[in-house]
């Protein structure tokens, strides 16, 4: 595939950003005071010391070692390991409050009074601590059993990071199935169509910019979510958990610890570029975007 | 059998603090294949009289029947087609789907869809941007998918609000000889709003004249209609053409002189407003 001059720019603007942002690190690293600057008891600016800035250069050799002298195992696989298993818990968590999302914006399309009545608990439900939430969602699903059926830690996981996604998925869901114009709303009843086809031919349809956008707040609470989850119910096998580990050894190994962060960078960028691709597939429903 | 029969309607918009009498205790029958025009200034309630024809509104009092059923029953079994000032094209659907749109969501099978919309697309000259999404067509164009879109189930009622109102003069100038065209191959019966007097004396067979507050019917002028045979533009320049213009015009301003009297009887400054929005040129 040829790239268009266009893309060839964007690519090397987001290669320049990487780039500027080690500069900016290494720059202050040189030239910052040791000990930081700080007024009173009040850091302003951090400590440029080994310990607390390694050169970009060294984390990135850290990544290709081994991540502890008792096994081979590369920094960068552990981390690669560790992402794959946040993804996938993620996607799940998304998927089931993509679900979730959907069926309250319908439910508060369809019913005036469910409007009224749901959605202060929504704006209720994101106030309460993660921190707060996960400890509950764990002793709730150890109860649970259903026959062969046995409730896991990364279930609780996927269910706090859904706990988080739903929320934007359900407001721009709702936004979206209310965007069309009365003269369309007019247009379909003339044609004595029902709430179904209007729904199914003109509400959703017209939703679909919105629900991207929604998709695109929501997949990024939902990995936070995922590595806050996993950190606070202390599952293993993730890159939250990962995060705490190797800082843990930060004393000691200054230059592992922000591998497992880097993941969880690219691990937001993978799940902004499946939005973004769902937007390709989508192009024709967004026509009506500023282009 | 009356396309539209309309007796003694009359309609209250309720706000909360008064109440607009859009519709007067209106009568008013178009005859099936009839053309109708619908003028009057702004707030005279044409629009309103065509959306309760289309059953969009309900009538406060009064009765509505398209073809002998009850606006609502008419409405469901789709005894009409309708087209609004704004296009109201669906944005993500080609020129041809949008065209397909009232016959896919009655259930018409693919092919039947497809023939019936290359049809269509072809009676309003669109041939070549079947393909096309609304965006990419200009605002004419959009307005003739929309036509060709009110027509798509064989109606014998058209309701047109405005279809021609948003586009600049030479364009709509083709459009109604487009639509002159359609009608005299459908053989429609058409209810058409409108607030141009040259467009509705040169489109219809009776204009209806309206005046506001209360909205209700003044005058009904029949128009002097070349023989079908004779090309329609000729109209245009006909003496025939602007007697009707000026009766029209007249009927619109007898109802001037008496906002003014009415004007200063209840201390309002703007007898002209009463006209406001219709164009005598």
């Amino acid at each position: 595939m040829r790239l268009s001059s266009r893309q060839t720019r964007a690519i090397g603007f987001g290669a320049l950003g990487v780039l500027s942002l080690a500069v900016l690190w290494e720059g202050y690293k040189l030239l910052g005071p040791a000990e930081g600057i700080s007024i009173g008891e009040t850091v302003l600016l951090p400590r440029t010391t080994e310990l607390a800035m390694p050169h970009v250069w060294d984390s990135v050799a850290r990544a290709f070692q081994p991540a502890s002298s008792a096994s081979d195992e590369l920094v960068i696989v552990a981390v690669a390991q560790a992402a794959a298993s946040t993804l996938g818990i993620a996607g799940v968590g998304m998927l089931l409050g993509a679900v979730v999302g959907v069926l309250l914006a319908l439910l508060m399309q369809r019913f005036l009074l469910a409007d009224r009545a749901v959605l202060p608990w929504l704006i209720l439900s994101q106030t309460v601590p993660l921190i707060a939430l996960a400890p509950l969602v764990v002793a709730w699903g150890g109860r649970l059993q259903l026959g062969p059926f046995e409730w896991e830690r990364w279930m609780s996981v996927a269910v706090i990071a859904s706990y988080l996604a739903f929320f934007p998925v359900a407001i721009g869901t709702l936004r979206g199935l209310r965007s069309p114009e009365q003269a369309h709303l007019d247009l379909f009843r003339a044609q004595g169509a029902g709430w179904w086809k209007t729904l199914r031919y003109l509400r959703l349809p017209a939703a679909v910019p919105h629900l991207l956008a929604a998709l695109r707040l929501g997949t990024a609470t939902a990995i936070i979510g995922t590595v806050v989850a996993e950190v606070s119910t202390g599952a293993r096998g993730g890159i939250g958990r990962l995060i705490v580990e190797y800082a843990q050894s930060g004393s000691s190994d200054p230059a592992k610890a922000w591998a497992p962060i880097a993941g969880a960078v690219v691990l937001g960028l993978v799940a902004a570029g499946a939005v973004a691709l769902a937007g390709l597939l989508l192009h024709n429903y967004r026509r009506a975007e500023a282009r | 059998m009356s396309a539209v029969e309309v007796e003694a309607v009359t309609k209250v918009f309720e706000t909360r603090t008064d109440s607009v009498r859009a519709l007067d205790e209106v009568s008013l029958t178009v005859a099936d294949g009839e053309f109708v025009a619908l003028i009057g200034p702004s707030g005279c309630g044409k629009s309103t009289l065509m959306r309760l024809i289309a059953d969009l509104d309900e009538p406060s009092a009064g009765e509505v029947r398209v073809f002998g059923m009850p606006a609502r029953q008419a409405r469901l079994e789709r005894a009409y087609g309708i087209a609004f000032q704004q296009a109201g094209l669906l944005p993500w659907r080609t020129v041809r789907a949008n065209v397909e749109l009232p016959l896919e969501l009655h259930g018409a099978s693919a092919a039947a869809r497809r023939a019936r919309a290359d049809e269509l697309v072809e009676l309003v000259g669109l041939g070549d941007f079947a393909d096309h999404h609304p965006d990419q067509l200009s605002g004419g164009m959009q307005q003739r998918v929309a036509i060709a879109r009110s027509l798509a189930e064989h109606p014998r009622l058209l309701l047109m609000d405005e279809p021609f109102g948003a586009l600049d003069e030479m364009t709509r100038e083709r459009l109604q000889g487009e639509l002159l065209r359609i009608r005299t191959e459908t053989g429609a019966a058409v209810v058409f709003v409108t607030h141009s007097i040259p467009e509705a004396v040169f489109l219809a067979d009776r204009v209806v004249v309206m005046s506001p507050r209360p909205g209700r019917i003044t005058e009904i002028v029949d128009i002097d209609r070349p023989d079908a045979s004779a090309d329609p533009e000729s109209m245009r320049e006909s003496d025939a053409f602007f007697r009707s213009v000026t009766a029209v015009r007249e009927a619109l301003h007898g109802r001037d002189t008496a906002a003014e009297r009415g004007a200063t009887a209840s201390g309002a400054t703007a007898p002209e407003a009463a006209a406001r929005g219709v164009e005598t040129r």
